[in-house]
C-alpha cells in the first residue's frame, strides 16, 4: 500500500504548501498592503483557500477518467504490482478532493463573508481613517480606474454588490451546485437510488462554469506597479491625509485587479474528461454481436456477445446499455469468461428494474433482439492470480463472477500446457447465501471438476462451499446423506458446508500444508464477508486482498 | 428511474442546508455583521431543521440504514404525528423558515439550498410519499430455544419375556445381553 499512501501525502503536502505560500504572499507583500488595510486577515484566508479550490478542482475530474485509467494500466503492466494499486482506489481517490473541495469552498466563502462586510462598513465610514480614504477612491473613468473598494457608493447592500458582481453570482451558483451534487452522492443515495446520484452529479459542468468565470470580475485589487514606485506603501501610507495635496510627495495609489487564473487551472482535465466522454460515446456507438442468449435457473440471463477489436484480462467489467430499455442508463457487469475465449458473456441475475426489464426482453423471444451497447473492460485485473504458487480465492455471494473468469482462464492455460503458469494449487471458498442464482457457476465447477481430473491433475483445485442460508431441513437432509459420492445440493464432489468458514483454521491448515511457498487471498464480495477473513489473514502469512 | 424515493434525496438536501444555516448564522452573529439578528434566527431555525431531519424515513422496500443515534430524535418527530409524517406539511415549513434568513448574504446561501429542499419535498408529496419511523426489529430469540431438548423418556425396550435370556454364563455375568466370544470364567484365589 506504500505507493498510495505516498500520493496521499504529496497530495496534502501540495495542498499545505500552496495554501502557506499563497497565504503568506497575501499576508505580507506590500501589493496588498492597502487592501489589507482594509480587510485584514480575511484577504489571505480567502485566497489561499481559492488557489487549494483551483489546485483540488483540477484534480478531481482525473480519477473519474476511466479510459485514461485503463490505458495507464494497459502499458503499466511490466511495471511492480503496487503502481497499479492507486489506480484501483481512483473513487477513493476523488471522494477525497470532493471533501477537500467543500472544506476549501467553506473557508473561502467564510473569508469572503468577512470581507465584503469589512469593505461594506468601510465605505460607510466617516471617520476619515486610511480605510475610508481608500473606499473614497473613485471609479471614475478618468481616474482610470484607481478604486479599490467594491462598494461604490454607502448605499450598496453586501447582497446588492454580491448578485450584480461576477464573483458573487458566480460564486452562490457554483457553492448551490456543489452543495446538490454532494447531497446526491451521499452513500444512502448512490447505494438505493444510483440514477438520481448519476444525473444530480452533471451539476459539475455549472461548477467548473462558475470556477471559471468566478474571477473575470477581478475584485481582488492589488496596488499597480508604477504606482508602488512613485508612492510605495511604506512611506505613503502615514500620510494619507495629504494625498490630494499639491506638495505632497505622495500620489493617491493607484489599483488593479488581479486576472483570472482559474481557468488556467482547470482546461487542461476539462479538455481531457470531454475526450473521456467522446471515446465512451464512440466504444459504445460499435457494434456488439449477441452470439448466445441462455436462460438460466432463478432467472439469470446468460447473454454471449462479440465486439470488433474488443479484448479482456481475466477480472475485468464491462458497462452494458439497452437503449430500448434505458437510454441512458450503463449497468456494470463482471465478464465471466477467460480472455482465452471468442466472446465475452455476462451473467445478469434480476436486482432491479433494468435488469427485470431487460431478462424480460430477451425472453420474450422478441426479433430483432433487443441491441446491446457495451463500454469497456474496465477494472482492475486479476491476472496476479497466476504468479502465485499457491492461490486462495474467496468469493462471496455476487463476488464470485470475477472467479468465474479466473476458473476458465487457468483450465484454458492447462490446455495449452502454458509454462508460465506459475500456479500448482488453488483453494476456492464461495459463500453464498443459497446457490441458486448461481446454479451457472455450479455447472461451472462440475465440468471444471471432470476436466481437472481428465487433465489428471486432481488435486489442483480444491474448493469449498459455504451455505450460510441454511436450516433444519437442508442439514438434516445432508446427514442422511452422508454416504453419497456427490453432494446432493450441488452434485460436486466436494461436500458442502454450512455456515461461514472458520477462517483461523483453514488458513492455518494451508499454511501448515505450504510452508514454503507464497501463498495469494484474493477476496471479491461484500464488505462485512471480507473482513474477517482479511483480519485473520496477517499474523499468518504474507497477503495481498482488494 | 421509477424507483426512487425523492423524499430521502430531500432529507439529506435539508440536512445540509440546515447545517449551511446554523454555520452561516454563527458567522454573521460572531462577526457583528450588519442585520446580526438575522443570523441569530438562522442558528435557531437551521438548529430546528436539523433536528427534524436527522431521523431518516423508512424506505419503502428493502431495510433502511439508521443514522447514528437517531432513535431517540425520531421519538419526539413521531410525537407529531400526520405533520411531520405529511411532506406537503415539510415543503412548506421549509419555505418559510428560510424566508427570513434570505436577507443576509452570510446565510442566504442556506435559504437558497433548503428552498430546494422544499421542492423536492413537494416533489416528494405529489408522488404519495411519507415519513415513516425506521422499526427496530425483534430480538432474534436466543439459539438455545432452537436446540432440540434432550429426549426425557428412555429408549424402547422389548417385553419383560424377550429380555431374560436362558444362558448360565449371561446370568453370571449378571444379566448382561453380550455374548462373548471365548468363555470366560472368574478366576478367583
Amino acid at each position: 500500500h506504500w505507493f498510495s499512501v505516498l500520493i496521499l501525502v504529496v497530495w496534502i503536502g501540495l495542498n499545505v504548501f500552496l495554501f502557506v505560500q499563497t497565504f503568506l504572499k497575501y499576508e505580507k507583500s506590500d501589493e496588498y498592503y492597502y487592501t489589507r488595510e482594509i480587510l485584514g486577515t480575511a484577504l489571505a484566508v480567502a485566497r489561499a483557500s481559492a488557489r487549494c479550490l483551483n489546485f483540488n478542482s483540477m484534480l478531481i475530474l482525473v480519477p473519474v477518467c476511466r479510459n485514461l485509467l485503463s490505458f495507464l494500466r494497459g502499458t503499466c503492466s511490466f511495471c511492480n504490482r503496487t503502481l497499479r494499486k492507486p489506480l484501483d482506489q481512483n473513487l477513493t481517490f476523488h471522494k477525497l478532493v470532493a471533501y477537500a473541495i467543500c472544506i476549501f469552498t467553506a473557508i473561502h466563502i467564510i473569508a469572503h463573508l468577512f470581507n465584503f462586510e469589512r469593505y461594506h462598513t468601510s465605505q460607510q465610514a466617516k471617520d476619515g481613517s486610511l480605510a475610508s480614504v481608500l473606499s473614497g477612491l473613485s471609479h471614475h473613468e478618468k481616474y482610470g480606474g484607481s478604486w479599490l473598494n467594491p462598494f461604490q457608493s454607502p448605499n450598496m447592500t453586501v447582497l446588492y454588490v454580491t448578485f450584480t458582481s461576477i464573483a458573487g453570482l458566480t460564486g452562490e451558483i457554483g457553492t448551490v451546485a456543489l452543495i446538490l451534487m454532494v447531497t446526491s452522492a451521499m452513500e444512502f443515495i448512490r447505494r438505493h437510488y444510483f440514477e438520481l446520484f448519476w444525473f444530480t452529479h452533471h451539476l459539475f459542468i455549472v461548477y467548473f462554469l462558475c470556477l471559471a468565470l468566478h474571477g473575470f470580475g477581478r475584485i481582488v485589487r492589488g496596488q499597480t506597479k508604477d504606482s508602488m514606485k512613485e508612492s510605495h506603501p511604506h512611506k505613503c501610507a502615514q500620510s494619507f491625509e495629504k494625498w490630494d495635496h499639491h506638495d505632497s510627495h505622495c500620489r493617491p495609489p493607484q489599483f488593479e485587479g488581479n486576472p483570472p487564473e482559474s481557468w488556467k487551472w482547470i482546461v487542461a482535465p476539462v479538455i481531457l474528461y470531454i475526450f473521456e466522454r467522446i471515446l465512451r460515446l464512440l466504444r459504445s456507438q460499435q457494434r456488439v454481436m449477441i452470439t448466445e442468449v441462455v436462460m438460466h435457473p432463478s432467472k439469470v440471463l446468460e447473454l454471449q456477445m462479440t465486439k470488433q477489436g474488443f479484448s479482456m484480462e481475466v477480472g475485468q467489467y464491462i458497462l452494458v446499455k439497452c437503449p430500448s430499455i434505458s437510454l441512458l442508463e450503463w449497468h456494470p457487469f463482471t465478464l465471466t469468461s477467460a480472455p482465452e475465449e471468442v466472446f465475452f458473456p455476462i451473467h445478469v441475475r434480476a436486482a432491479g428494474d433494468w435488469t427485470e426489464n431487460l431478462i424480460r426482453a430477451f425472453e420474450q423471444h422478441h426479433s430483432p433482439v433487443p441491441r446491446i451497447q457495451v463500454d469497456g473492460p474496465f477494472g482492475t485485473v486479476s491476472e496476479d492470480v497466476f504468479q502465485y504458487e499457491v492461490a486462495v480465492l474467496v468469493g462471496a455471494g455476487i463476488g464470485v463472477t470475477p472467479f468465474a473468469s479466473i476458473l476458465k482462464s487457468i483450465w484454458y492455460k492447462f490446455q495449452r500446457a502454458d509454462h508460465n503458469l506459475k500456479i500448482q494449487k488453488i483453494y476456492f471458498y464461495w459463500i453464498c447465501r443459497e446457490t441458486g442464482a448461481f446454479s451457472w457457476f455450479n455447472d461451472l465447477m462440475i465440468s471444471l471438476e471432470q476436466e481437472m481430473e481428465e487433465l489428471g491433475k486432481v488435486g489442483f483445485l480444491n474448493y469449498r462451499l459455504f451455505l450460510t442460508g441454511w436450516d433444519s431441513n437442508i442439514a438434516g437432509h445432508a446427514a442422511l446423506n452422508f454416504d453419497k459420492a456427490t453432494d446432493i445440493l450441488t452434485g460436486l464432489k466436494q461436500k458442502t458446508y454450512f455456515g461461514r468458514p472458520k477462517w483461523e483454521n483453514e488458513f492455518s491448515t494451508i499454511a501448515t500444508a505450504h510452508p514454503k511457498s507464497v501463498v495469494g487471498v484474493f477476496l471479491c464480495g461484500p464488505q462485512t464477508l471480507g473482513k474477517e477473513p482479511a483480519q485473520m489473514l496477517s499474523p499468518i502469512f504474507q497477503s495481498r486482498s482488494r | 428511474m421509477g424507483q426512487i424515493e425523492w423524499a430521502m434525496w430531500a432529507n439529506e438536501q435539508a440536512l445540509a442546508s440546515g447545517l449551511i444555516l446554523v454555520a452561516g448564522g454563527i458567522v454573521a452573529t460572531v462577526g457583528r455583521f450588519a442585520q446580526w439578528y438575522f443570523g441569530a434566527y438562522s442558528i435557531a431555525a437551521g438548529a430546528l431543521v436539523c433536528l427534524l431531519e436527522y431521523p431518516r424515513g423508512r424506505r419503502r422496500k428493502g431495510s433502511t440504514m439508521e443514522r447514528c443515534g437517531q432513535k431517540y430524535v425520531a421519538a419526539a418527530v413521531k410525537l407529531f404525528g400526520p405533520l411531520t409524517r405529511n411532506y406537503y406539511v415539510r415543503a412548506v415549513l421549509h419555505l418559510l423558515l428560510s424566508v427570513p434568513a434570505g436577507f443576509l448574504l452570510a446565510t442566504i446561501l442556506g435559504t437558497v439550498c433548503l428552498a430546494i429542499a422544499s421542492v423536492i419535498y413537494l416533489l416528494a408529496a405529489i408522488r404519495g410519499e411519507q415519513w415513516l419511523p425506521i422499526e427496530s426489529k425483534p430480538k432474534e430469540r436466543p439459539q438455545a430455544e432452537d436446540i432440540k431438548p434432550p429426549p426425557s423418556n428412555p429408549p424402547p425396550r422389548p417385553p419383560a419375556e424377550a429380555r431374560k435370556k436362558p444362558n448360565e454364563d449371561e446370568v453370571a455375568a449378571g444379566g448382561n445381553p453380550q455374548v462373548n466370544p471365548i468363555p470366560v470364567t472368574d478366576e478367583v484365589v
